[in-house]
């Protein structure tokens, strides 16, 4: 492999690897509102049964 | 809800097969430029990367020159999340650009380059835009001071293009003429599905991010309510 060819993978490496990061990370925030979610409907429930 | 779920799924599955196309096209169709060789290929990866983050500046600008003119929170986020990904993608232009400047001049940064220093000034401005938001209480004032802001950096991105044009001592490669695309139909036809593949990339993780920090704020206003 030529060192163009070489700097031309990193180019595209660099990018394709960041928006992968990225997407990873939403994933992991979507999970953690996910759990938040499941948390808060728990706590609405004991509260609801609460006052029942 | 659901129409936005359908959006978001069908750009970034628009994304996806563009990105996947771009690259092929790039790689295998496109012929090697005759001065700088397979190097060159990076110019459709740096490019679109750059446009999409002028891209992502302007949408910021028109959503909190909206919220000036209309108010309403959802504006705020929306600028909010269009900087964001506009500082994401004028990160990878900085990174790809260098690499190719490495490969082509030898050095990963050129100061004397109007260009290059334009760019990096309009990053650092807008990567002060979270120092500004993050140093003021949430609220009205917050989402008004950060509407300035987000539009006073709109006025950098045409001086930042034009840069190129108005420099004395010419580094920096200029593709696009007056009288049109300095390069062979082939490339620019690969460049054109690189752009539109970049934009709906951003478009997608706009929108990814966009419902996060939405489900982030529903969540944050229910807590309190439950508390």
């Amino acid at each position: 492999m030529s060192t163009g060819e070489k700097y031309l993978w990193a180019a595209y490496l660099v990018v394709f690897a960041t928006v992968l990061v990225y997407v990873v990370l939403i994933a992991l925030k979507v999970g953690r509102l996910e759990r938040e979610l499941t948390a808060l409907a728990e706590l609405t429930r004991e509260r609801e049964g609460g006052h029942g | 809800m659901q129409g936005f779920r359908h959006s978001a799924a069908l750009l970034s599955l628009t994304a996806a097969v563009l990105l996947i196309t771009g690259l092929s096209l790039a790689v295998f169709w496109a012929p090697e430029d005759a001065d700088q060789g397979i190097s060159q290929k990076i110019f459709y990866v740096h490019v679109p990367v750059a446009l999409t983050s002028y891209a992502a500046f302007f949408w910021a600008a028109w959503k909190a020159l909206r919220l000036l003119w209309k108010g309403g929170s959802r504006y705020d986020l929306e600028s909010y999340t269009a900087v964001h990904m506009g500082v994401i993608f004028g990160a990878l232009t900085l990174v790809t650009g260098s690499i190719w400047a490495k490969v082509s001049w030898g050095h990963w940064w050129v100061w004397s380059e109007r260009q290059l220093t334009l760019f990096l000034i309009l990053f650092l401005f807008y990567s002060a835009y979270f120092m500004l938001r993050y140093s003021t209480d949430p609220g009205p004032r917050r989402e008004r001071t950060s509407a300035v802001y987000a539009i006073f950096g709109v006025v950098l991105i045409p001086v930042s293009f034009l840069a190129i044009r108005l420099a004395e001592g010419l580094i920096h490669p200029v593709v696009f003429k007056r009288d049109g695309p300095d390069m062979e139909g082939s490339m620019f036809l690969t460049f054109c599905v690189c752009l539109a593949a970049m934009l709906a990339l951003a478009g997608s993780l706009y929108l990814l991010e966009l419902s996060g920090k939405r489900a982030d704020a529903s969540l944050r206003e229910l807590r309190e309510r439950l508390a």
